[in-house]
């Protein structure tokens, strides 16, 4: 694979680069982190237990996890199909489609949150009182909770996806197309395996960004304690409370959630493997 | 007729690929469809394969209308110029796909792909995955696999464009035997002359978009259609408005034959048993190539007068258009 092989540079320029680099992700990412765990765990485990003892606060990280799974289900659905639509086919309105999918990357979330308060909000959105009649609240409910963390990880499993289709080109699935193989067979047995690993890389960061998501969610929880209050809302808001010891706590077992998912992936994928 | 081709358009955008096209390919043939690069063979076999629609014309396969049939219902095989292999799966799931996808029974499955193993010599490769197979291994496994499903027929397009000129070599004349043996309807895309009158029953000439002629290898060297046809098929030279082979010319020395040309001998090559004599003729240098013994027996070199013929019965194609062109040419490949 010739874009793996790398640049091999000697002397000191090397170990410069190193230690910059290094420093810079140690003071951006790993310090700010570790002070997160160190504060948790500050009188050993008396955080932790503290804030699992908490039916509110368990019931605040049941639902981030069942948002968050949720959410991830949707957007892989979703975000291979479209990503098989944008790679494979060609139609009117296709760069605009390709163009509008970066719209949640770069949007701030809480106008995200905001907007959707406008389309579904149960008393003046466009949706949302006619849902409200068919008994549906979407705004100040879990399904608004879902939307918005679904919205604002929306690119990421195609944008993990779109390169390795491009990569693997057609020939592969119109040989299995000769062979008798149908449209769902092809996919199931030929693109599916094809793309997996780009696939699990865009699902894992997706559930890392769901986990976290905070501004859209804020805005469109009502984050009504016990009910729509997510993980992160209440790492707010025992923060604001001065309740540190809890927020730490949290906020640590959110980001360990995160992190997992990542280091896990780092080590099974397999390193031939291009993206 | 196995394959029924009739008035076939193809237009990318405002390119025209393909311009009413009517080809009728023999049953159990070995068919080369030749050309040189962009003519449009390879989108003539994949509309053929249904992997590719036309926007005019008719495709007929074993009699049944194949026109609008999707590819997976025309029960050709496809062996592509890149292999097109499974990568994910190994060299027996490969081979065994199409029939697993007919859910065969794994009994008949197992006994099937050992059997194709066999024919294409791969036995010892069965479990490996294709990254881990040589070129020439690979594409004989892409054979397998369209054979596996016993397709009525096989198209391949430029099956061994990609390797090196001796396994080139080996493995066409392997698709030679290994044709005389399955007898299954073979369309192959070249556009290398020699392998397709090496190879092939019948050769269809096609230059950008058009059928230029249809025939036998034979037919193709002794009759060509046009000049196309007889520059494209070997080597030409040119004397006075006709186009001849080389071989076909004959130089003598003194005799004045009234049909002959007066020329001057102006440059001798000789390359291995071959000695290519350069003659020009004032307004041409006309190429004639003999044995080493014929060049000896005529005893001529630079510099000598000689009479310029073509040999009595050989074939020439009056040149179109044009007449001012170089009498040196050596075929594209
Ligand atoms: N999908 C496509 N879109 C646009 N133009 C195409 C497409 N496929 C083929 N063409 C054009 O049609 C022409 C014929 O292509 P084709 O692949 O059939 O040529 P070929 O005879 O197989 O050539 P080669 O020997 O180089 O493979 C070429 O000029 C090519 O640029
Ligand atoms: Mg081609």
């Amino acid at each position: 694979m010739a874009e793996r092989q790398r640049l091999r540079t000697r002397g000191p320029g090397r170990f410069v680069t190193r230690a910059i680099v290094t420093a810079y992700l140690f003071l951006l990412v790993a310090w700010p982190l570790w002070l997160v765990a160190q504060n948790t765990f500050a009188d050993g485990f008396d955080n932790l237990r503290g804030i699992l003892d908490d039916p509110d606060v368990v019931h605040a990280l049941q639902l981030t996890v069942v948002v968050a799974v949720v959410a991830v289900v949707i957007n892989t659905v979703f975000g291979v199909g479209i990503s098989i639509l944008i790679v494979r086919y060609r139609f009117p309105g296709r760069r605009l489609l390709n163009a509008l999918l970066d719209v949640p990357l770069s949007v701030s979330p809480i106008v995200v949150g905001l907007a959707l308060v406008l389309v579904y909000g149960g008393r003046s959105g466009w949706f949302g009182p006619g849902l409200e009649d068919a008994g549906l609240q979407v705004i100040f409910a879990t399904p608004g909770i879902i939307l918005a963390t679904t919205f604002v990880a929306l690119p990421l499993v195609i944008r993990e996806v779109v390169p390795v289709l491009e990569e693997i080109g057609t020939e592969q699935e119109q040989a299995a197309q000769s062979l008798g193989a149908t449209a769902a067979q092809t996919f199931r047995r030929i693109t599916l395996p094809a793309i997996r690993w780009g696939v699990t890389y865009g699902v894992v960061l997706s559930l890392a960004r769901s986990l976290g998501e905070f501004g859209a969610v804020k805005v469109v929880s009502g984050n009504v304690l016990g009910e729509t209050r997510t993980a992160t809302l209440v790492v707010e808001e025992k923060y604001l409370n001065f309740d540190q010891g809890g927020a730490y706590a949290t906020a640590f077992l959110l980001a360990l959630v995160a992190v997992a998912c990542i280091v896990v992936v780092s080590i099974i994928r397999p390193k031939e493997e291009p993206r | 007729m196995s394959i029924e081709i009739t008035g076939v358009t193809k237009r990318f955008g405002d390119f025209v690929a393909l311009e009413d096209v009517s080809v009728s390919i023999p049953s159990g043939q070995l068919t080369a469809l030749l050309g040189p690069s962009g003519g449009g063979k390879s989108t003539l076999l994949r509309i053929i394969a249904g992997l590719e629609y036309a926007d005019a014309g008719t495709v007929g396969i074993e009699g049944l209308d194949a026109t609008h049939l999707p590819a997976r219902k025309r029960g050709v095989g496809f062996v592509f110029q890149h292999y097109a292999a499974f990568k994910h799966l190994s060299v027996r799931r490969n081979i065994a796909f199409g029939l697993e996808i007919r859910k065969r029974p794994k009994d008949e499955i197992r006994h099937r792909v050992d059997e194709l193993l066999a024919l294409v010599h791969l036995e010892q490769f069965a479990e490996r995955l294709p990254a881990q197979l040589s070129g020439g291994q690979r594409q004989r496994m892409a054979l397998a696999r369209a054979l596996a499903v016993e397709p009525k027929v096989l198209l391949l397009d430029e099956p061994f464009g990609a390797l090196d000129a001796k396994v080139r070599k080996e493995l066409r004349e392997w698709l030679r035997r290994l044709h005389d043996e399955v007898h299954v309807t073979t369309v192959f895309v070249t556009h290398d002359q020699e392998e397709a009158l090496e190879v092939a029953d019948e050769i269809v000439v096609i230059n950008e978009g058009r059928v230029e002629q249809i025939g036998s290898p034979d037919q193709l060297y002794d009759e060509p259609a046009n000049d196309f046809v007889m520059r494209f098929l070997g080597p030409v030279t040119q004397l006075g408005d006709l186009l001849v082979r080389p071989h076909d010319v004959t130089l003598t020395t003194g005799a004045d034959d009234p049909d002959a040309v007066a020329g001057r001998v102006a440059r001798v090559v000789r390359v291995g048993f071959e000695v290519r004599v350069e003659v020009s003729t004032g307004e041409q240098v006309v190429l004639a190539t003999m044995t080493r013994t014929e060049f000896l027996r005529l005893g001529v070199d630079a510099g000598t007068t000689v009479s310029v013929r073509v040999v009595p019965g050989a074939p020439v194609v009056p040149v179109s258009g044009s007449s001012v062109r170089s009498g040196l040419e050596v075929p594209a490949r």
